[in-house]
């Protein structure tokens, strides 16, 4: 967004050495630098380390799930353990993976990118990161009481949701200390955002990733709240007798779809708009040019973020609906294909007749182009009503919502780690290593997820332990697939840790393109612990 | 690779090739649609035996292609990007291109073509799909955990049985069985006693569930619909006269333990044939009515076999 032109940056980049020598307020040490934690890095860091971490928790029970379906039969694990796993590894791979990581990027780069010392409200970041750990243990222990895991899907349908043992209080506790956490993360980016931009930062100056979180964070606090209730409407089902979704009491097991999914359609775009701020960082910097039509990128990603509000009932579609209803449905879903179309379009044409470099971020941001689109193209299919009822709850959904969200968000995230990490460490990491991971990441995840399609269509349903033999060969395929996925970010925990402990010295710049991006790189690598201790002036 | 799968018993079935893994591939997906009469070819979505199903195609295949252009297009300027404007050929950033608005208006307003497009027939085929009215045959149809009850009205009035997974599959199906499920004839796909339906003829659906929520699939019929404790949700589909065959398709919404093992089997038969067969179920219900009669074995649950 922000243009610097060259002479400004060496200037900012003067000013920012200066106060690096200055400060002097080191991070405290040992362990009490990371429990009292009120630095915007150092929550960023945790942040990202624990969505790290989720991500091989929900990552080795996806593994389990591909074990099991590599042949029909059941050969490792009862049908309850199956769907326990499928439960988990959704929730695990939203709330703990891919959300706590935008937050973590949020923490790390919003400060850098707008000019400030440190986000807003520094003692409830670190209170919202610290709920988290505890949630999450929550929800692992549930492995161990009576009845084991939730086993009704992320989705938590009553009836089914209210068969749920021992676990059930414990998952719906869970999901309201992730809730309070999310809403408490999005407080601090709003007003973080709204309050500490440097001078003549305005806010169509200011960079895409901080917009995309700015709207992210309103649709955040938006629906947290309505996921809250709706699981608190089961718990009192569940202990309390009443009957919000019992038909049997006069309640409406459909109600709760539309409430669940008032939240969970914005909350699918709480997962990929942070990553649509990150392409546009990314792009430009290794195109080296500056992002095309970036006015009418910020107007798509509202668009996005208000449409996603409308839309909720085209996951309901062979639930039973009004004509009026499937139509209005129909038609707001194929809408959001305007906004993400210029989306996709604006980005290509950053790349024409720019100067392309492929480093690891860059090559992610490609790859999350293309894969992305795929997914788009699913999603178009998806939103035509009549055929949505042979797609709907099969494989062909899978593949879709996989698409989006692994080479959709998590490539964005890898993208994100592997273009700013020199900022956060102040060395270069093994680029080989890197590319080892991207390559192997993108082959692998497509032939995961690509012949999904193909089961879904001949007519295999989600959520099942076991198949009928005619689905045997893309299984296969498909498992094979992840198991080489699951492998390969092995590498990306080990090129992160080298990264950590050493390299070769980064610069402040650290892309010889970044020029046109935010004020983060006017600060010297690794930037110092209060990022501007005083505001820089931006023109 | 087994090349030959399935539905041995399809009057009409042929056998199907599955292309091997070697194969795998974008040509898979774009080939799609040349192959298949009754059922799926293994990779795209059945053709069909109702007119619903075949339009439902129709309208994925047209769907399809419009994306298939869209991509070529779109993943063709990325890709000559890609290839024309590197850094390390001596490419020269055009950094005054910042934004155009006449491109970025046509570039929003092709699409909402497009979509109209889309639209049209879709708008026209969710009216057909919706239209219950003027059926000659319904059936209530009532999921339970794990099996389903078909409940005959109309002509058919008092015909009233569950249906549940076959033995055979039931065995195999459990953890480390030993059996091969190659070895089981239409594995997780044949039921203990199926729907009967005449061809040719509006047969309507009224689904509800006694427990959770389930959901009713045939995808030759194109005919799905959830199966929602408190609620009747309704579906139609008239099979084709000269496609009497036999069905398969599955319960597609999570309802437990054993979501994967409440298959749906529909038997399609001439009118005449149906008759006959309505006729043998009332005379079988007459007889167990009768003083004195053994009461009929229950039909075996999915719980009772596995015990």
């Amino acid at each position: 967004m922000a243009q610097f032109p060259a002479s400004d940056t060496a200037h900012h980049t003067d000013q920012a050495h200066d106060h690096g020598h200055d400060h002097h307020d080191q991070p405290a040490t040992g362990i009490k630098r990371w429990i009292f934690a009120t630095n915007h890095k150092d929550i960023g860091t945790m942040y990202l380390l624990f969505s790290l971490t989720m991500f091989f928790i929900g990552g080795s029970m996806a593994m389990l799930i591909r074990a099991e379906l590599f042949k029909p039969g059941l050969q490792l694990m009862d049908p309850v353990f199956f769907n326990q796993m499928t439960t988990n590894h959704a929730l695990i791979m939203i709330f703990g993976a891919v959300m706590p990581a935008f937050v973590g990027l949020a923490n790390w780069m919003i400060p850098m990118q707008i000019g400030a010392p440190d986000m807003a409200l520094p003692r409830m970041n670190n209170f919202s990161f610290w709920i988290l750990p505890f949630a999450f243990t929550l929800l692992l222990s549930t492995l161990f009481v009576p009845g084991g895991m939730a086993a009704a899907g992320w989705t938590l349908y009553p009836p089914l949701s209210l068969q749920t043992g021992d676990a059930f209080p414990m998952l719906i506790f869970a999901i309201h200390l992730m809730g309070a956490s999310s809403i408490m993360g999005a407080i601090n980016v709003i007003v973080t955002i709204m309050n500490m931009r440097a001078p003549g930062m305005n806010l169509l100056k200011m960079p895409l990733f901080c917009w995309s979180w700015l709207i992210t964070a309103y649709l955040l606090i938006a629906v947290m709240p309505v996921l809250a209730g709706a699981v608190t409407m089961l718990l009192t089902d569940h202990f309390f007798k009443t009957s919000f979704f019992n038909a049997a009491g006069g309640g409406d097991p459909v109600m709760f779809e539309h409430i669940f999914w008032f939240f969970g359609h914005p909350e699918v775009y709480i997962m990929i708009l942070p990553a649509f701020g990150i392409i546009s960082e990314i792009l430009p910097t290794f195109a080296r040019k500056p992002l095309f039509g970036a006015t009418s990128m910020i107007y798509a990603i509202a668009s996005i973020a208000f449409l996603s509000f409308i839309v909720w009932g085209h996951h309901m579609f062979a639930d039973g609906m009004p004509v009026a209803a499937q139509l209005f449905y129909m038609m707001s879903t194929m809408l959001i294909a305007v906004p993400t179309g210029v989306k996709v379009f604006n980005w290509t044409a950053t790349l024409w007749r720019g100067s392309l470099s492929f480093e690891p971020p860059m090559l992610f941001a490609l790859a999350f182009l293309f894969l992305f689109t795929i997914g788009g193209f699913s999603g178009v299919m998806l939103a035509i009503v009549p055929v949505d009822f042979q797609y709907n709850q099969t494989y062909f959904v899978v593949a879709h919502f996989h698409y989006v969200l692994v080479p959709g968000a998590i490539f964005a995230i890898m993208g994100a780690v592997y273009y700013w990490i020199p900022k956060w460490t102040g060395h270069m990491y093994n680029m080989t290593l890197a590319k080892w991971h991207f390559w192997l990441s993108a082959i692998f995840v497509n032939v995961l997820f690509f012949p999904q399609h193909f089961l879904g269509l001949a007519g295999m349903p989600r959520r099942i332990p076991d198949y009928a033999v005619q689905f045997t060969d893309w299984n296969m395929v498909s498992s094979i697939g992840g198991f080489g996925f699951g492998l390969a970010q092995i590498l990306f925990a080990i090129v992160v840790i080298q990264c950590i402990r050493g390299g070769q010295k980064a610069s402040a710049l650290v892309w010889d393109g970044a020029h046109p991006s935010g004020l983060e790189w006017t600060l010297p690598s690794p930037a110092p612990y209060h990022s501007f201790t005083t505001a820089p002036e931006v023109k | 690779m087994r090349v030959i799968r399935g539905n041995q018993d399809h009057s009409t079935a042929r056998a199907r090739k599955l292309i091997s893994p070697g194969a795998l591939g974008l040509a898979a997906s774009i080939v799609a649609g040349s192959a298949g009469a009754n059922t799926s070819n293994g990779y795209n979505l059945p053709t069909g035996v109702t007119d619903l199903a075949r339009d439902m195609y129709g309208l994925h295949m047209e769907v399809f292609w419009i994306c298939v252009g869209i991509a070529v297009v779109v993943f063709g300027a990325m890709i000559y990007a890609l290839l024309k404007f590197r850094h390390s050929q001596g490419a020269v950033p055009d950094t005054t291109m910042l934004h155009s608005t006449k491109v970025e208006i046509i570039w929003t307003i092709i699409p909402v073509v497009i979509l109209v497009v889309m639209a049209i027939p879709a708008a026209e085929l969710i009216l057909r799909q919706e239209d219950t009215r003027n059926s000659q045959l319904s059936i209530r149809v009532t999921g339970y955990q794990w099996k389903w009850e078909y409940a005959y009205m109309d002509a058919a009035e008092g015909v009233d049985f569950f249906s549940t997974i076959s033995r055979d599959s039931n065995f195999a199906r459990e953890l480390r069985s030993g059996i091969d499920p190659n070895s089981v004839p239409n594995y997780l796909l044949d039921v203990d006693k199926p729907m009967v339906v005449p061809s040719g003829t509006k047969v309507r659906l009224l689904l509800t569930s006694q427990d959770v929520i389930h959901a009713w699939w045939v995808p030759d019929f194109g005919a799905k619909r959830s199966a929602i404790p408190g609620f009747v949700n309704e579906l139609w589909f008239k099979v084709d006269p000269g496609k009497e065959g036999t069905y398969r398709g599955q319960c597609t919404s999570l309802c437990g333990r054993d979501h994967a093992f409440m298959p749906i089997v529909v038997v399609v038969k001439t009118p005449d044939d149906f008759k006959k067969w309505v006729e043998e179920q009332k005379a079988a219900v007459k007889q167990a009515a009768l003083p004195g009669a053994k009461p009929a074995a229950p039909p075996p649950t999915a719980q009772a076999l596995a015990n």
